[in-house]
């Protein structure tokens, strides 16, 4: 009884006064790191975000929209809460952005739990993509062994016997490792992942020398890579030993790579979903109007997705006629996924992840401003190795 | 309890804590503020710590630097009796509860024999220490974190955490139950002694009180306590991860406790809510906070040692 | 067992193990003669890397960069103490930790809107880059040696100063007994900034030296602090000699843990248990090496006498 009392007033008091202001608008609710280190990337998918809205021309549907951005500080706990608030104060349609593993982990269940649809714009939790797949939770990028793998494949296409793996030790970092376990075929000599408090690689540079291998294998995102490449270059080893690296260098740290003249990356290989070259009408737009908006950059991967994390969103809700209440008919648009992607057709498997094709790319220097170069088809519509474990 | 007390500044300000904590899953509707209800059940959960935090800081003298580890080792032992699919309370909680307290004895009993400044490294190092170990445990999630499908079952009809409101109550009684305790430690003899060892510890030792088991008992309580807070923060975030546990949330909790007012009964609380709310807003004016943050913390040192209540404090001296 | 890797990882923990002595001896000298405890003294190390990558930058030379960075880390410091630092003497312990917990959080922020999230760093010249090669097919690389050996003279420097100067005196004197120094006549509001400068130009030099190698960002003076409270309290706070030799221990220790835990593991264990395993106690071994050395002696290896 005492249950019901306390039950009642807050929903009297929510029937009371009827949010008249929001009614018509819909709200999407971007999380990302917009400060920190870290804000790297996410001010690259801010202003991806942002070109996506310009090309919707503000409209989804035929109805208004409005983006929120919300800076997590790279802590679950703040991004669960910026959620929370996204959730019940905003009163957002869709949330999607979510750059880490750890803040998804904490957040995703929070838009769930309420009904929402969730657009994961980066973080490729393999949990998420097998056993806790969700009807309402999409993925814009891909699974953190997807890449990895097809990493692995480009290793075998290329000769590579023995490989040396260098990685981080956290989640991520051992899921880049199992990926490319899964599908390189030669001999890995040696396996290390450094604590993410760790800057210097003297120890294990010196374990790599002494293992001789014809390739390593390199996961150290962000700032770790800076400091890793550099290391490697001193200790000689960039003149006789070839890098792989997944997720080190990209288009968001490329120019901070290049303002550090590391020439060492030059010609230096790496997979991924897509490149900035890719060639497809939309791709080439999404390209030219991002340098636009943000410092006349080069768009990364992460962009890429957070562009397609919005079509997506759009594609739903032009699906249900403007009704973004509606998310059943707008799940159904997004599973068909009729927009023309940044990856030319883009289609989602049963998990809601992207089944899609990985290539290679070359790190080139073009007109002074180093980039990515599209090379090769790796793996043909490859979707993550845990779909069937999900039930939908 | 003189009721009396209630009706002096300071009474009426805790009197107003205690009846927002208890009001607000009312108010925050109809603020149309709902979302505040879920701040104010965040900010009961870390007032739990600080209390602790309090207990052994603002009577004891014992700055621990590496308080969160608590908060950690309670939650994750929610977190990985989940993911074995074990959700009874009555298994996760005292497990938690009991793993806080042997940590807290064995990092008590190595520190405390040393001089006070040695004891704010040695915790800071050790909470490092579980951290780096919870980054580097995969199974359970590494910095990932576990997602905890389902709270603690009690197995009592009607009483499930998983309702907003039982959740938000379980709360309230637990830190209403953690600051009773706290006073009664606190006016015990057993707080009299270390409220003593803290300004004297020398003479107390040798007018025959062995101090540092007196010390050693506070901090496994406090130990203990801070689990307490970790098994809801899990519970309620429905959520745990390496980063509840980072050596900047200890200093955050100390932070709290000096600006509620170190050594006084309901200083954590007020400390954990202008703590809060002071991040919530200066986060919402500019990206760039911490530039007026850190600023204000050193600001609150220099010139507002006591905190809100030391404010009241003097406001009653006054008076007299 | 391989004797030329393991003579490189000697070498590794060595370097780092310098690093953490040049963090630490500051750290130990400010507790140890001010009674203040600086949680900032990990941001006076980012100070050093971002003043010193700006510098080089400006002049095109590491070595005139650095050169120009060192007194303007003394500067620096200098101010710190004149402006915040110096309050806090009289203050107890706690209020010490959280204005100086302050100062991190500010100079976090500032330093990542100053210089950008991607921070800054250092290129080695083409004279630096070399390898050494030692005999056995030991290579170290060049720079790593320059890093040692100007961290050996800096501990060399640090010896004499403290141990043959009028002001390593009033240093010993003020590190165990603060009053008689005040009895003598001595300046000490003179010596407490002179000491702090020496401090900060320390940390600044660490910091100064490892951008070439790890490049600057903000934020990275902390996991140094935690690792150089981790040293000062096993060498015993407030002696040189006790950081210096607890700092190469650790440097040691925590190298050769990373580079040979997971093989002597698998001794013992399966391959899966090692893999996991390995990490997880490479991580925790310095602090279990802490907790050893302080069940045995409360106070450090190396208490300074009257503490």
């Amino acid at each position: 009884m005492f249950k019901k009392i306390l039950l009642a007033a807050p929903m009297a008091a929510l029937l009371a006064v009827p949010n008249v202001e929001a009614a018509d608008k819909i709200k999407v609710g971007v999380v990302l790191t917009l400060t920190t280190p870290a804000s790297i990337m996410g001010r690259q998918m801010k202003a991806a975000y942002e070109v996506a809205y310009d090309h919707l021309g503000g409209k989804m549907g035929g109805k208004d929209f409005e983006l929120i951005f919300e800076d997590d500080g790279l802590k679950p706990n703040i991004g669960k809460q910026k959620t929370e608030k996204l959730v019940k104060k905003d009163k957002v349609d869709f949330l999607t952005g979510y750059i880490w593993s750890h803040v998804m982990g904490a957040s995703a269940p929070v838009a769930l739990k309420a009904g929402k649809i969730f657009v994961s714009a980066n973080a490729g939790h393999s949990l998420y993509a097998g056993k806790k797949c969700h009807k309402n939770f999409f993925n814009a990028a891909w699974e953190n062994s997807q890449n990895p793998m097809a990493m692995g494949s480009l290793l075998n296409k290329r000769g590579v016997k023995n490989l040396y793996v260098l990685s981080l030790n956290y989640a991520a970092g051992k899921q880049m490792v199992a990926g490319v376990e899964r599908t390189f075929k030669g001999n890995i000599v040696g396996k290390d992942l450094v604590p993410t408090s760790h800057k210097d690689w003297s120890a294990e540079i010196a374990k790599v020398k002494a293992a001789k291998p014809d390739g390593v294998f390199v996961f150290y995102p962000g700032a770790w890579g800076l400091a890793f490449f550099t290391q490697y270059k001193q200790a000689g080893l960039d003149k006789t030993t070839p890098v792989y690296s997944v997720f080190s260098v990209d288009g968001a740290n490329l120019p901070v790579y290049q303002k550090r003249k590391m020439k060492q990356l030059i010609g230096t290989f790496n997979t991924m979903f897509w490149a900035p070259d890719l060639p497809n009408a939309t791709n080439k737009r999404f390209v030219a109007d991002f340098a636009k908006k943000y410092k006349g950059q080069i768009p990364s991967h992460y962009a890429a997705q957070s562009y397609d994390s919005l079509m997506l969103i759009a594609a739903g809700v032009k699906a249900a006629g403007g009704d973004a209440k509606n998310t059943d008919a707008v799940r159904k648009g997004m599973e068909a996924a009729d927009f023309s992607s940044v990856r030319g057709k883009i289609k989602f498997g049963k998990n809601h992840f992207p089944v899609q094709n990985f290539y290679s790319r070359q790190v080139i220097n073009k007109g002074g401003k180093w980039q990515m170069s599209l090379r090769e088809t790796v793996v043909e519509d490859h979707a993550p190795v845990m779909s069937n474990e999900c039930k939908l | 309890m003189n009721l009396a007390i209630l009706k002096t500044p300071r009474g009426i300000y805790n009197s107003i804590l205690i009846l927002l904590c208890i009001f607000m899953p009312l108010i925050a509707p109809a603020i149309e503020q709902e979302f505040f209800t879920d701040v104010f059940a965040r900010i009961m959960i870390v007032t739990i710590a600080a209390i602790s935090l309090n207990l052994i800081m603002g009577y004891g003298g014992m700055i621990s630097f590496g308080h969160a580890v608590f908060i950690g080792l309670g939650g994750y032992a929610v977190g990985i009796f989940a993911s074995h699919g074990i959700e009874s309370a009555y298994i996760q909680w005292p497990v938690g509860i009991l793993v806080s307290g042997i940590f807290a004895l064995i990092i008590g009993a190595i520190s405390l024999r040393t001089r006070g400044v040695y004891f704010i490294m040695i915790t800071l190092a050790f909470a490092q220490m579980i951290y780096f170990l919870s980054v580097s445990i995969e199974k359970y999630g590494s910095d990932d974190g576990l997602t905890i499908d389902a709270r603690s079952d009690f197995g009592i009809p009607f009483f499930d955490l998983n309702d907003a409101m039982t959740m938000y109550y379980t709360v309230f009684v637990l830190m209403a139950g953690c600051l009773y305790l706290s006073y009664r430690i606190i006016n015990s003899r057993f707080g009299r002694v270390m409220r003593a060892a803290k300004s004297n510890d020398e003479r107390m030792h040798t007018i025959g009180y062995p101090t540092f088991g007196y010390k050693l008992t506070a901090f496994v309580i406090a130990g203990m306590m801070g689990g307490l807070s970790g098994l809801l923060s899990a519970n309620f975030e429905d959520f745990v991860s390496p980063d509840m546990m980072f050596w900047t949330v200890s200093g955050e909790l100390i932070f709290m406790v000096v600006l509620g007012g170190m050594g006084t009964i309901m200083g954590p609380l007020g400390g954990a809510i202008i703590f809060l709310f002071l991040s919530e807003v200066l986060s919402n004016i500019t990206e760039a906070w911490h530039l007026i943050f850190g600023p204000f913390l050193i600001l609150v040192v220099l010139f507002a040692r006591g905190g809100v209540e030391g404010f009241f404090a003097k406001f009653e001296k006054r008076d007299d | 067992m391989n004797y030329v890797l393991l003579a490189e990882q000697f070498f590794n923990g060595f370097q780092l193990g310098i690093i953490l002595f040049l963090v630490a001896a500051g750290l130990t000298l400010i507790f140890g003669i001010m009674d203040l405890v600086n949680l900032a003294h990990g941001t006076l190390y980012m100070f050093g890397a971002f003043f010193a990558a700006t510098f080089v930058l400006l002049t095109d030379s590491l070595i005139l960069g650095m050169i120009i960075a060192l007194p303007v880390m003394l500067v620096a410091g200098i101010l710190l103490e004149l402006t915040v630092l110096r309050t806090l003497y009289e203050r107890n312990h706690l209020d010490q930790v959280l204005a100086t917990f302050g100062l991190i959080i500010f100079f976090n922020e500032f330093f990542l809107i100053a210089w950008g999230p991607e921070g800054t760093g250092i290129n080695l010249p083409p004279y630096l880059s070399g390898i050494i090669l030692l005999p056995g097919g030991i290579t170290v690389p060049e720079y790593r040696m320059v890093i040692i050996v100007s961290g050996l003279l800096v501990a060399l420097f640090l010896y004499l100063l403290v141990s043959k100067t009028r002001i390593g005196m009033l240093i010993r004197a003020g590190a165990s007994n603060r009053e008689m120094v005040g009895a003598l006549g001595i300046n000490i509001k003179l010596l407490f900034t002179l000491v702090f400068g020496l401090g900060a130009v320390l940390a600044g030099f660490a910091g100064m030296i490892i951008t070439p190698i790890t490049q600057a960002e903000s934020g990275m003076g902390e996991s140094i602090l935690i690792l150089a409270f981790v040293v000062i309290v096993i060498g015993g706070i407030g002696s040189i000699k006790g950081a210096f030799i607890a700092a190469i221990l650790t440097g040691l220790i925590d190298t050769m843990g990373r580079s040979f835990i997971d093989v002597a593991l698998l001794q013992i264990m399966n391959a899966v248990a090692a893999e996991t395993a390995g990490p997880a106690i490479s991580s925790m071994l310095i602090y279990i090496l802490m907790a050893v050395i302080l069940a045995i002696k409360p106070s450090g290896l190396f208490p300074p006498k009257g503490a």
